[in-house]
């Protein structure tokens, strides 16, 4: 009987450790990041560029087809309603609140989540972090404020591209495949979409995208550093930021109707 | 500081252990300041962890570490930052920055701390690779690099910001006969020329004779003896023999901790 409940003493003590040392890393990346930014603008851009720009391709067919996809089953229930031409509407309001920002954000965490986790990871497993220590460089400065804050700028950005392209792949669907009036499937996109819509969908991306990139960074950096433990850390990162979005998803959705 | 004293490193009563496995239990040694000092000892007996604990990079439990008479574990972030600019390190591994080429490696540490124009890192990193025999490679990246060569790079980079004391952990692994040498002649010009203290780690007791001025021997959390390598070599404490010579038998187990060999064969658990 103790022992269970030195055991879930423990459990909680442990997970209560965690979030603390989590938030203070947090912090502790975003203190250093406008000087990260000011002083070495070369290594953050590089980062974006491996965050985002390697991220695009797999964005952009990935936003086409859901583009696509959505104008397909948009049009097929709106047609029962004879509301055809609101497909715009339709693609565009999911597109720009919701899929947009979270699909983004899951495809971020697969591909550039996982590279952020194991690259540290494997940093740090082959003595790279400790070398830098030994040469009087803070790695958390040199490594992992760049990559936290090249994913951060990387997210919104790759979350419009998924939009844009997704509202072209609807577009084709639905004006070419369906032959919706091309005029009818903008207008009434342009009337019914609203600033607050839009704002909706950046503040969602900017959000997921210091999430996603905090996990990735904090996961690698926390590794095991063993061939195992980095792989399990890698895993983690795409199950973990996966859960966070979603929730957080749901709870900035909730206070913002 | 206290460039007057000595003894630039000392170590007063270390005791270390991971988890439940003890490492160092009351370690007492001094590193002179100008000399050329080899740890050696059997594998696995704490040779790299004393390496991370002379640079803080891990804390001892008990005992104090000073180097220029200061204990380290009393310094804040920024002290400790402008002690380790003064050393150079050698990890076992190499430990070389996988994103860089290794012309960048090498200019790493400039790059981070001083504001030298392109031109003259070039001309110092130049100089380090054609030191270590790796001029050519300067453009390679680490991945491309043999273990050895590696190690090579990785020596030009310690060397770079000309730190006052070296930290080598098995430098001589891995080295073809050649290099071997030049890095063996490298070490001690450095140290005579430069006047830089060096720490060597090494279980190549050959190599070590030629190199070091003073040897420890380190074997269960101690110092098992010490002394000049010719000291060591005519000592005739059984533990002291067996490792210079390089016998099986004798006080140093071969064997890490296990349970009865036969015993295990035969699968009767202790469980
Ligand atoms: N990260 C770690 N966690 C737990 N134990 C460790 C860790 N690193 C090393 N050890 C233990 O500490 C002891 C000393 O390791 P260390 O690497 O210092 O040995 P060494 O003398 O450098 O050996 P070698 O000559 O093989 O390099 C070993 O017995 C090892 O089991
Ligand atoms: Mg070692």
């Amino acid at each position: 009987m103790t022992s269970v409940l030195r055991d879930i003493y423990n459990n909680v003590f442990e997970f209560v450790r965690t979030f603390g040392a989590f938030q203070l890393f947090f912090l502790r990346l975003v203190r250093h990041s406008p000087r990260m930014l000011l002083r070495r603008p070369g290594l953050v851009i590089k980062q974006v560029y491996n965050t985002g720009a390697l991220s695009l391709v797999i964005i952009m067919v990935c936003g086409f087809f859901v583009g696509g996809v959505l104008a397909l089953q948009g049009y097929a229930n709106l047609a029962r309603f004879n509301a055809e031409d609101s497909v715009g509407t339709v693609v565009a309001l999911a597109l720009i609140k919701e899929l947009g920002p979270v699909i983004t954000a899951l495809l971020f965490a697969g591909r550039a989540g996982t590279a952020l986790s194991s690259e540290i990871g494997l940093m740090k497993a082959t003595d790279q972090l400790s070398a830098m220590e030994m040469m009087a460089v803070n790695p958390v400065r040199r490594v992992l404020v760049p990559r936290f804050v090249g994913g951060v700028i990387s997210m919104p950005l790759l979350v419009a591209v998924f939009t844009c392209i997704g509202l072209f792949g609807a577009d084709v669907v639905a004006v070419y495949l369906l032959s919706v009036d091309v005029g009818a499937f903008w207008q009434q996109m342009q009337l019914s979409v609203d600033i607050k819509d839009i704002q909706e969908g950046i503040f969602k991306s900017i959000v997921f995208g210091i999430v996603a990139s905090l996990l990735a960074v904090w996961e690698g950096y926390n590794a095991i550093p063993t061939a195992e433990g980095v792989g399990r850390a890698t895993t983690r990162t795409v199950v973990i930021t996966a859960i966070a979005v979603l929730i957080l998803d749901f709870m900035i959705t909730a206070v913002m109707l | 500081m206290e460039a007057d004293s000595e003894n630039l490193i000392e170590i007063r009563d270390l005791m270390y252990s991971r988890g439940a496995r003890v490492i160092f239990k009351g370690l007492n040694l001094t590193i002179k300041r100008g000399e050329v000092t080899a740890f050696m000892g059997p594998s696995g007996t704490g040779k790299t962890t004393l390496l991370r604990l002379i640079t803080r990079q891990l804390i001892p439990q008990q005992g104090a570490i000073y180097v220029n008479g200061v204990d380290i574990a009393t310094l804040n972030q920024r002290k400790l930052y402008e002690l380790r600019q003064r050393f150079g390190m050698l990890f076992q591994n190499g430990a070389l920055l996988t994103d860089l080429n290794v012309f960048e490696n090498v200019a790493f540490p400039l790059r981070e701390h001083t504001k030298l124009t392109n031109r003259l890192i070039r001309h110092v990193v130049l100089t380090k690779l054609h030191a270590v025999g790796l001029r050519g490679a300067a453009d390679m990246s680490p991945t491309e690099l043999s273990g050895g060569m590696a190690r090579r790079v990785a020596l030009a980079r310690a060397m770079v910001m000309d730190p006052d004391i070296l930290i080598y952990d098995e430098p001589f692994v891995g080295l073809d006969p050649i290099s071997m040498g030049v890095i063996v002649r490298l070490v001690r010009r450095m140290n005579d020329a430069l006047g830089i203290t060096s720490i060597v780690v090494s279980h190549d007791v050959a190599e070590v004779s030629t190199v070091a001025d003073r040897s420890y021997l380190i074997s269960d959390g101690k110092v098992a003896a010490s002394g000049s390598p010719d000291e060591l070599q005519a000592a005739n404490s059984e533990l002291v023999r067996q490792f210079m010579h390089g016998m099986a038998d004798g006080p140093v187990a071969f064997h890490f901790d296990a349970p009865d060999y036969a015993e295990q064969l035969l699968g009767r658990d202790s469980e």
